[in-house]
């Protein structure tokens, strides 16, 4: 230890706090200079944290699952009687899907159509809610020789939840579909018009952008475009509902608020391409 | 502060040092711990903006009761933990924290002599500055008007976490955290 004069001591003491301050502010500078740096620091704790978020995460789910299971117990009866009703709607969807399915594969037959190749997946649990005050996203725990990339797209058991947008050693940061940030080409179902899907952090993203002469239509389905060849076409997302203010807004198919284990889907995507390779294509399109 | 009081005593046994260190680094050490709870899947709404509020209320409320526990630099490491874990942008949560930590040293002397409301009262006061400055601050940094809607929700739940954070780590205080018990 260095020994320091009683007054020095105090002045220093005193100056730690606007010292503390200014590397603040440069660290601020510092992030927004090289993004990379903060990328670096948060996988870094994620991937230490993971494992520890993992295991309490089993015991979490748990108790959710009893508290449902709990109110579950007290709606029991109309429960049954709304199911039975479900049922009987479904029983005649599922003669209408089996009798199209038996024509799409005709016409396919006589189409010579070249199936699509079945994606490769990895199933990964959702052990950490990495969103803050103004982004809305999700840290995974993957195993240690994981092959999860940049880019693949996460879907739960019923509709699309976003894209990977951050890698560690043992984890991964799925970037919602409601985050201010998120943009997705999609699809109107019933007139084929494009849009856009740009999140608000809100829990129901807002459509944008959609061409002159189609007006999306309330409850209609929406699915992912090819368009800008960063998702494949045809990934459900959610249906139309418009708000209050009469701004139409999506509903996700995903349960983006419980999500607890999600699929992440290598379509071969190469949508997060460096600019200059963006470029070199062009000019070979030119050609 | 049993530095303060005159009089000869025994050199603390190594059992002992480690009980007053260990009792010195109960508010940061139980502040981060809180901070981690807080981004584990709860399954809670609001759960960030929850995490904002553990921050702020802690830190004040040790700044305010044993600022030798919480000094600059272990405020420094906590907003750093705060950015990381929070995905904002590098350097907010550090800056926010350190300011209501030098507000609240400032007001030390009369805040410390008033009873819980008043305190609650003040607190009340910086934690909807922290709020503004947060949102001011990212907004410049992500170039972006954000909504309000999640600042107002974040300073509503500091505010409204204040008492039940205050009241056991005031306990705390007195008992765990309190190196003259050692």
């Amino acid at each position: 230890m260095i020994r320091l004069s009683i007054p020095l001591r105090q002045a220093l003491s005193k100056l730690t706090l606007p010292v503390l301050i200014a590397v603040a502010f440069g660290l601020m500078l510092l992030g927004k200079a090289d993004g990379m740096i903060a990328t670096r620091m948060r996988m870094a704790l994620a991937d230490a944290l993971a494992p520890i978020w993992g295991l309490v995460a089993e015991p979490l789910a748990g108790v959710h699952r009893a508290v449902d299971g709990m109110r579950s117990l007290a709606t029991l009866y109309q429960d049954n009687a709304r199911l039975r009703a479900e049922n009987d709607v479904l029983r005649r969807w599922q003669a209408v899907g089996l009798a199209l399915d038996a024509e799409n594969a005709t016409l396919k037959a006589n189409l010579r159509w070249v199936p699509e190749a079945t994606p490769s997946f990895v199933t990964a649990r959702v052990v950490a809610d990495a969103g803050g005050v103004y982004a809305r996203a999700v840290l995974l725990s993957l195993g240690p020789n994981h092959r999860a990339t940049k880019g693949q797209i996460a879907l739960d058991e019923r509709g699309l939840v976003g894209r990977v947008t951050e890698i560690g050693s043992r984890s991964a940061r799925v970037l919602l579909i409601t985050d201010l940030n998120s943009r997705v080409p999609v699809t109107l179902e019933s007139s084929r018009g494009r849009a856009i899907l740009a999140g608000t952090n809100g829990a129901r993203p807002r459509l944008t952008y959609w061409p002159e002469g189609v007006v999306p239509v309330e409850g209609e389905r929406v699915v992912t475009s090819a368009e800008a060849n960063a998702f494949p076409a045809g990934l459900p997302i959610g249906v139309v509902r418009y708000n209050a203010n009469h701004v139409p807004e999506i509903e996700p198919d995903a349960r983006l608020d419980r999500l607890e284990v999600v699929r992440l889907f290598e379509y071969g995507l190469n949508d997060l391409a460096p600019p200059e390779l963006s470029i070199a294509r062009q000019t070979e399109r030119r050609k | 502060m049993s530095d303060r009081l005159p009089g000869i005593r025994p050199r603390p046994s190594l059992g002992r040092k480690l009980d007053i260190a260990a009792r010195q680094s109960f508010p940061t050490v139980v502040t981060s711990l809180l901070l981690m709870i807080a981004a584990a899947p709860l399954g809670l709404a609001a759960q960030a903006q929850i995490q904002l509020a553990v921050a702020l209320v802690s830190v004040f409320f040790w700044t305010l009761v044993r600022p030798g526990s919480m000094p600059p630099p272990a405020v420094f490491l906590l907003g750093l933990l705060v950015d990381l874990l929070s995905y904002a942008p590098l350097g907010v949560g550090v800056v926010i924290l350190l300011v209501l930590h030098g507000l609240t040293l400032a007001g030390r002397r009369v805040l410390g002599r008033a009873g819980f409301l008043l305190a609650w009262l003040a607190f009340a006061i910086l934690a909807v500055g922290a709020v503004a400055l947060q949102w001011a601050l990212t907004a410049l940094l992500t170039l972006q008007i954000l909504p309000v809607s999640p600042a107002v929700l974040a300073a509503i739940l500091a505010i409204g976490a204040y008492p039940l954070l205050a009241v056991p780590l005031g306990r705390a205080h007195r008992t765990l955290a309190e190196p003259d018990r050692a």
